[in-house]
């Protein structure tokens, strides 16, 4: 596997006229975690859905090494349909990625995330906690190798949030990359940290 | 292929459990059909000879009625972003969510046609024109308003912008599928309007896809 990497260089975001950081950069190798903190609208999500190629960059380059179809991006919502139950979910969201998603994969990814036992139970009945481990677990599908994750802990529970914890290790030995932005400390061995009230730009008077 | 393969089965699976839409579109068609003899009198000849565009008018505005749906609940719930992420092509994704909406409303539409064409007194034989009218012409509607959906998230008041934005160009659709049965029914051929109407599906089918994609995309950020 050659080694991927994401690299950043003089990114600027431009959201509703105003620029929310601007001249940041950094680079990714394999294995490596970059947590992003910073006050409320500094743009930790903005610099994720940029990264996903949700919205374009205002100015500067980004380059990611992976394929096509190689980030796993999870925003502040769930994208879990209440009529559906989780493992339909996932069989979805497991086609959609292009991987084999037979039983097996759906039972461990459910597993993975402590839902075995919900499987055919319609998603309206889980809590917003057991929905956020829902979308978690689609991360266990498919070959991604870029984990961009939005706030992953939001109404997780303690033993959820260390089994979070668990699944980005075993994914950073694995030679993926994770870019998260969380409130929650979470203990990441050797995560690289990214302030970005650091790039914040001043509002210039006119 | 495989975005047909993933999506069909699911929009169809979302939209029969959470049921009553594809009722509610059914029952709007049937009442709007069912106003106008009220509206105009029971006058059978008169019934007869307005019956191809109200079934066709009806049908249209029932299908305009599942529209502003059709990427709403995605957008909403983060699922749209996904989509736009997945390795899938946008393009096909889209292709099978409005295929999925015309099997959930046009079709069953075309399927109660006769039915309705029936009550308002249209001459049996004309019957197979008006169905083959709709089998060409709703997949139009499905493709163009789709267009018009994507345009609209996130707007406000999406559903009245849908249909403004939408309506002016079902136009050509409806002015091609109502002729087509309205020369069926003088003795004419239906053939020139029923290849306009194909001639509409065939240009709807690559370029509806291509802009609802670029209006999803832009709807991202």
């Amino acid at each position: 596997m050659s080694a991927t990497l994401l690299k950043a260089s003089c990114l600027a975001c431009l959201r509703g006229g105003r620029l929310v950081f601007a001249g940041l950069s950094f680079r990714l190798d394999a294995g490596e975690a970059l947590v992003l903190t910073g006050p409320n609208g500094s743009g930790k999500s903005s610099l994720l859905r940029l990264v996903a190629g949700l919205v374009p960059a205002f100015a500067g380059t980004l380059d990611w090494t992976g394929a096509p179809g190689s980030i796993a991006y999870l925003g502040h919502q769930d994208a879990v349909k209440p009529a559906l139950t989780p493992r339909e979910t996932l069989r979805f969201w497991g086609a959609a990625a292009g991987a084999a998603s037979g039983a097996a994969a759906i039972d461990a990814a459910l597993a993975a995330v402590g839902l075995d036992g919900l499987d055919d139970l319609p998603c309206r009945y889980l809590s917003a906690g057991q929905r956020r481990r829902l979308a978690l677990a689609r991360f266990e599908l498919g070959r991604a190798r870029l984990w961009l994750l939005d706030e992953p802990t939001l109404g997780l529970d303690i033993a959820s949030v260390a089994r979070l914890e668990a699944r980005v290790a075993r994914h950073r030995a694995g030679g993926g990359i994770v870019m998260l932005a969380t409130h929650v400390p979470l203990a990441l061995d050797g995560a690289r940290g990214l302030a970005l009230e650091d790039f914040a730009v001043a509002e210039v008077p006119l | 292929m495989r975005a047909f393969l993933v999506l069909l089965p699911r929009d169809l699976r979302l939209a029969l459990r959470s049921g009553g839409d594809v009722a509610a579109v059914l029952a709007f068609f049937v009442i709007t059909v069912v106003l106008f003899p009220f509206g105009v009198g029971p006058e059978t000849v008169l019934l007869g000879r307005i019956a191809a565009g109200v079934v066709w008018v009806a049908a249209l505005l029932a299908t305009l009625l599942a529209l502003d749906r059709l990427f709403a609940q995605d957008y909403e719930d983060g699922s749209l972003d996904l989509l736009v992420l997945s390795p899938l092509p946008l393009e096909a994704t889209v292709l099978a969510k409005a295929l999925a909406h015309w099997l959930l409303t046009g079709l069953p539409l075309i399927l109660l046609s006769p039915v309705m064409a029936a009550m308002l007194g249209l001459e049996a034989r004309v019957w197979p024109v008006l169905v083959l009218s709709l089998l060409l012409g709703t997949p139009c509607l499905s493709l163009i308003g789709a267009v018009g959906a994507a345009l609209t998230l996130g707007a406000r008041r999406g559903g009245a912008l849908l249909a403004l934005l939408i309506l002016p160009l079902f136009i050509p659709v409806l002015i091609f599928g109502a002729a087509a049965v309205e020369a069926a029914a003088t003795g004419l051929t239906a053939r020139p309007h029923l290849l306009l109407l194909a001639g509409c599906l065939a240009a709807a089918l690559p370029l509806a896809p291509i802009a609802v994609a670029a209006a999803l995309r832009q709807a991202q950020s």
